[in-house]
């Protein structure tokens, strides 16, 4: 019995698996001048045969730019809950299965780096560390790693308390095995969910933090750089900051939706 | 009188006309598996002033029927797709609730049929009063304002007999204990003063002495208004004291139907023989020695295993002096310890090779803490532990590891006890693997022994604990207990979750591993009919402390101390000719373990009354 695959989790994993594809295949295919050659004869124009999805302020042509912003985004996004995964999994699972002061210290640390709005901090690390991808993703990475290491503390603290984890102790395990083959896999499923929906937000932020100037670098393009250069001429072309726009939307609806397929995935009672 | 009625309703068709006819009821469930049929074709009727007692074990259709008939089922995902539910309203006509409007519905419910949960803890909403839970349904149903339904919430709360209602109706539902909550339950489903009353499972989490009033509560109002009452429950012994008639239900279907006596005394299908005989009657015990094994059905009196291990000086296996275990309560700001709770006090007791040691007691008494501060998966503040001439609460961290191989645990909840995540295989290895036991090579066949040590299929080696019963998870639990050969099991409340056929299969398994491999169990239960069979020593337990321990026949045969008196009185028996539901004494509220911080409690000291029968000595 295959039940998680639903209509909207395989619609929402093909819109993942899409937007993968793109970011991996489009720098392959398109020559790299075709996302930054600037055509100054025609700007803001909008779609046609020639420009599919029109120009934008300096005649680059939106289509390709948006193709070859794809690998940016995701990269970045992917990277940056990566490294929130890194740093908020050991974190969580060491304050909620110890609990105690170890607990209490590590969530006093967070509950400081929770009480900065999200973009602030990332923006004061981005800051910090001078405008660049990597510095990005660490910004992203950092400012993310609260809210995963609060889930993991809260998920780990039920599980710690479980039976199963009460015998294995009393079966002889050691720490490190209650943790690896008892907490963690069981910690995974909300985390997993929670994952797939910062994936989300972390494309947001790179926007963001690009639209601020301390992500990517023109002429480089992201789509957060893409809309940021679209807000003055918003009135006259709007395609310039739709196009991307709908490229941020369908990545976020597609992890959205497919959120819950990787959850069923890793839990054999739905398999 | 409709003239399709069943042939038990024709006769007493020109007496009475029955409150409830329930005919062909078939309800199903859409999964993404398929669709279940949880009801199938069951009619039976309740009769005014009738308590009709609907029982089985789980996944029998028994909530689910009830559940229809209050129409409520639908929101649980439900479908009645057949049958007839005939209520004979208060009007007079009767109405087939099947096709009933949600709308007249809700016009039923709490008005003309009260009804009341298993738990008491949820059933009431936490963030309104008392009163204004009492007072919604009177305004609803029966347009009472202001005073006047406060003044009626009042005489409820004195109906259901809660101590102080004035104050009650000011109070916050978790401001009641258990029982007081399942009072005001009861009382909100009096309310309208209903013609049924539908209880499913009212008492089942409670404690035995609540119970015991619980039981004779509804008994009361059942008698006092001539209401009906549709008691479902999964326990023989309630059945026994509540029942004028009795229907029994098995995978859906009615297996058997009938008046109290003849149920119990004369059963005609085998299921219920079956039911019946697994369950334990409180008393049977009289004046053997050594514990028996559970009856079957098929097996004659004396037939089955001897569990005699009637060794003529038994070693001592496990020594506990003196055992305190303390919870902090923190509060204020600074989150700084303010109390404790006095979960274990001066507690000692001992158990001897080969033999079953019970701890028995009320929610709350501490027994469970006793059994965790043994394994020290909770550290005690004071005492003792010897198990076979160690020393346990003074071990390190390593050295407790490795003692641990010799005591293992099964605990309650055969669904929270087993990693959903982990084959079972893998499960019951661990402890192989983390004890070094058996090399690589050797560890798939231990386990597939242990397979079938504990009657398991080989096949279900690779399978996942969501795909087993309850009572197949607990077998894989004990194999996993049982892998590094311990000579002690700590068994928590461990057949308290499963049906009773289930309960009898597991018991029998745990006796014949004590034979066979000489185990000893520390077995902690609420269940005093189950603790009497399979013990050969009691600890009855109250506020942390030991109040009487002995051999099993001196303690249930000649209980001495007031508590386990009380406690012994408020079992149900399983035999409709012993009720005494209407005796029921009147338990008092257990006291706080809670003290402050500089609280030094008294040591417990004892009376030897007979040999080896220790009654606590009130100070």
């Amino acid at each position: 019995m295959r039940r998680f695959l639903t209509a909207k989790g395989l619609l929402g994993a093909a819109l993942v698996i899409a937007m993968v594809l793109v970011a991996i295949a489009a720098p392959l295919v398109i020559p790299a001048d075709y996302g930054t050659r600037m055509t100054m004869t025609a700007r803001l124009r909008p779609p046609s045969e020639l420009h599919w999805l029109g120009t934008d302020q300096l005649g680059r042509d939106l289509f390709y730019r948006v193709m070859l912003g794809a690998r940016t985004s995701l990269g970045i996004a992917g990277a940056a809950v990566l490294m929130s995964l890194i740093l908020g999994l050991p974190i969580g699972m060491a304050a909620g299965f110890y609990r105690g002061g170890i607990d209490n210290a590590l969530m006093r640390l967070v509950d400081t780096l929770l009480s900065f709005p999200v973009l602030l901090l990332a923006l004061t690390i981005s800051a910090m560390l001078g405008p660049s991808i990597p510095n990005a993703i660490i910004a992203i990475g950092v400012a993310f790693t609260p809210f995963l290491a609060r889930i993991v503390r809260g998920e780990a603290l039920r599980v710690t308390q479980m039976p199963y984890v009460e015998a294995a102790r009393a079966a002889g395990a050691t720490d490190l095995n209650l943790i690896l083959r008892h907490v963690a896999p069981n910690v995974m499923p909300p985390i997993i969910v929670q994952a797939t929906i910062s994936l989300a937000f972390a494309v947001l932020a790179e926007a963001s933090l690009s639209f601020l100037g301390l992500g990517t670098q023109p002429p480089q393009s992201s789509w957060g750089l893409m809309i940021q250069a679209s807000r003055d001429y918003l009135d006259v072309a709007p395609w310039t900051g739709l196009v991307p726009g709908a490229a941020v939307a369908i990545t976020v609806l597609g992890l959205n939706m497919s959120g819950d397929i990787l959850r069923d995935v890793f839990d054999p009672r739905t398999r | 009188m409709s003239s399709t009625a069943g042939p038990l309703l024709a006769r007493q068709d020109d007496t009475r006309r029955p409150l409830v006819a329930i005919d062909d009821l078939k309800v199903e469930f859409k999964t993404d598996g398929g669709t279940i049929v949880a009801v199938d074709g069951v009619s039976f009727s309740i009769n005014p002033g009738e308590t009709v007692c609907l029982v089985g074990e789980s996944g029998s259709g028994k909530s689910v029927t009830s559940l229809s008939l209050m129409r409520l089922v639908e929101f649980g995902g439900g479908r009645i797709s057949a049958g007839k539910l005939k209520f004979a309203s208060r009007t007079g006509d009767s109405v087939d609730l099947a096709e009933a409007s949600q709308d007249f519905m809700r016009e039923l419910r709490g008005n003309q049929i009260g009804m009341i949960f298993q738990e008491p803890m949820t059933s009431l909403n936490p963030v309104f009063t008392i009163e204004r839970q009492l007072v919604d349904g009177l305004k609803a149903h029966r347009g009472l304002k202001g005073n006047e339904a406060r003044a009626r919430a009042l005489e409820l709360l004195r109906g259901v007999r809660v101590p102080e209602p004035e104050r009650r109706l000011k109070q916050y539902p978790h401001e009641l204990s258990g029982g007081m909550r399942q009072r005001v339950v009861i009382a909100m489903a009096m309310a309208c003063e209903p013609r049924l009353l539908i209880a499913d499972e009212p008492t089942t989490a409670l404690d035995v002495t609540i119970q015991a009033e619980i039981l004779a509560l509804i008994d009361r109002l059942k008698r006092e208004n001539h209401m009906s009452v549709l008691f479902v429950t999964h326990d023989m012994a309630v059945v026994a004291q509540m029942a004028d008639r009795v229907v029994v239900m098995y995978r859906g279907k009615i297996v058997e139907e009938g008046d109290v006596a003849t149920i119990f005394e004369n059963p005609q299908a085998d299921y219920t023989r079956m039911l019946l005989a697994a369950v334990p009657k409180l008393g049977e015990m009289r004046g053997t020695i050594a514990p028996a094994p559970m009856r079957r059905i098929g097996d004659s009196v004396t037939a089955g295993l001897s569990v005699s291990s009637s060794r003529p000086e038994p070693r001592r296996l496990l020594e506990v002096k003196n055992l305190t275990t303390r919870y902090p309560v923190r509060g204020g700001i600074l989150r700084r310890v303010v109390a404790n709770v006095h979960a274990v006090e001066d507690m000692s007791f001992s158990i001897n090779v080969g033999q079953t040691f019970s701890l028995v007691g009320e929610s709350g008494c501490g027994k469970s803490s006793c059994g965790r501060s043994i394994l020290r998966l909770v550290e005690p503040q004071s005492g003792e532990i010897w198990l076979n001439g160690r020393e346990i609460r003074g071990l390190g961290q390593t050295d407790l590891r490795e003692a641990r191989r010799d005591m293992q645990t099964v605990f309650q909840d055969p669904f929270a006890s087993l990693n959903p995540l982990r084959r079972l295989r893998d499960q019951v290895a661990e402890p192989l693997i983390n004890f070094g036991l058996a090399s690589k090579s050797e560890i798939a066949d231990r386990v597939a022994e242990l397979f079938d040590r504990v009657d398991l299929p080989r096949s279900f080696l690779n399978r996942y604990p969501h795909e087993l019963s309850g009572g197949q998870r607990q077998r894989v639990a004990i194999a996993r207990a049982i892998a590094p050969h311990p000579s002690l099991i700590i068994a928590d409340e461990a057949v308290s979750a499963l049906d009773v056929s289930v309960q009898a299969q597991v018991l029998n398994l745990l006796a014949e591993l004590q034979a066979d491999l000489g185990l000893s169990f520390l077995f902690i239960s609420h269940d005093m009919a189950v603790v009497e069979r399979i013990s050969h020593y009691v600890g009855v337990m109250y506020l942390g402390r030991l109040v009487e321990f002995g051999p099993r026949p001196a303690v249930f045969d000649d209980a001495r101390h007031p508590y386990t008196q009380a406690l012994m009185a408020a079992v149900p028996v399983a035999d409709p000719r012993r009720r005494r539901i209407h005796e029921a004494p009147s338990a008092k509220p257990l006291a706080s373990p809670i003290f402050p911080l500089g609280h030094k409690p008294a040591p417990s000291i004892y009376n030897e009354v007979t040999r080896g029968h220790f009654v606590l000595r009130d100070n």
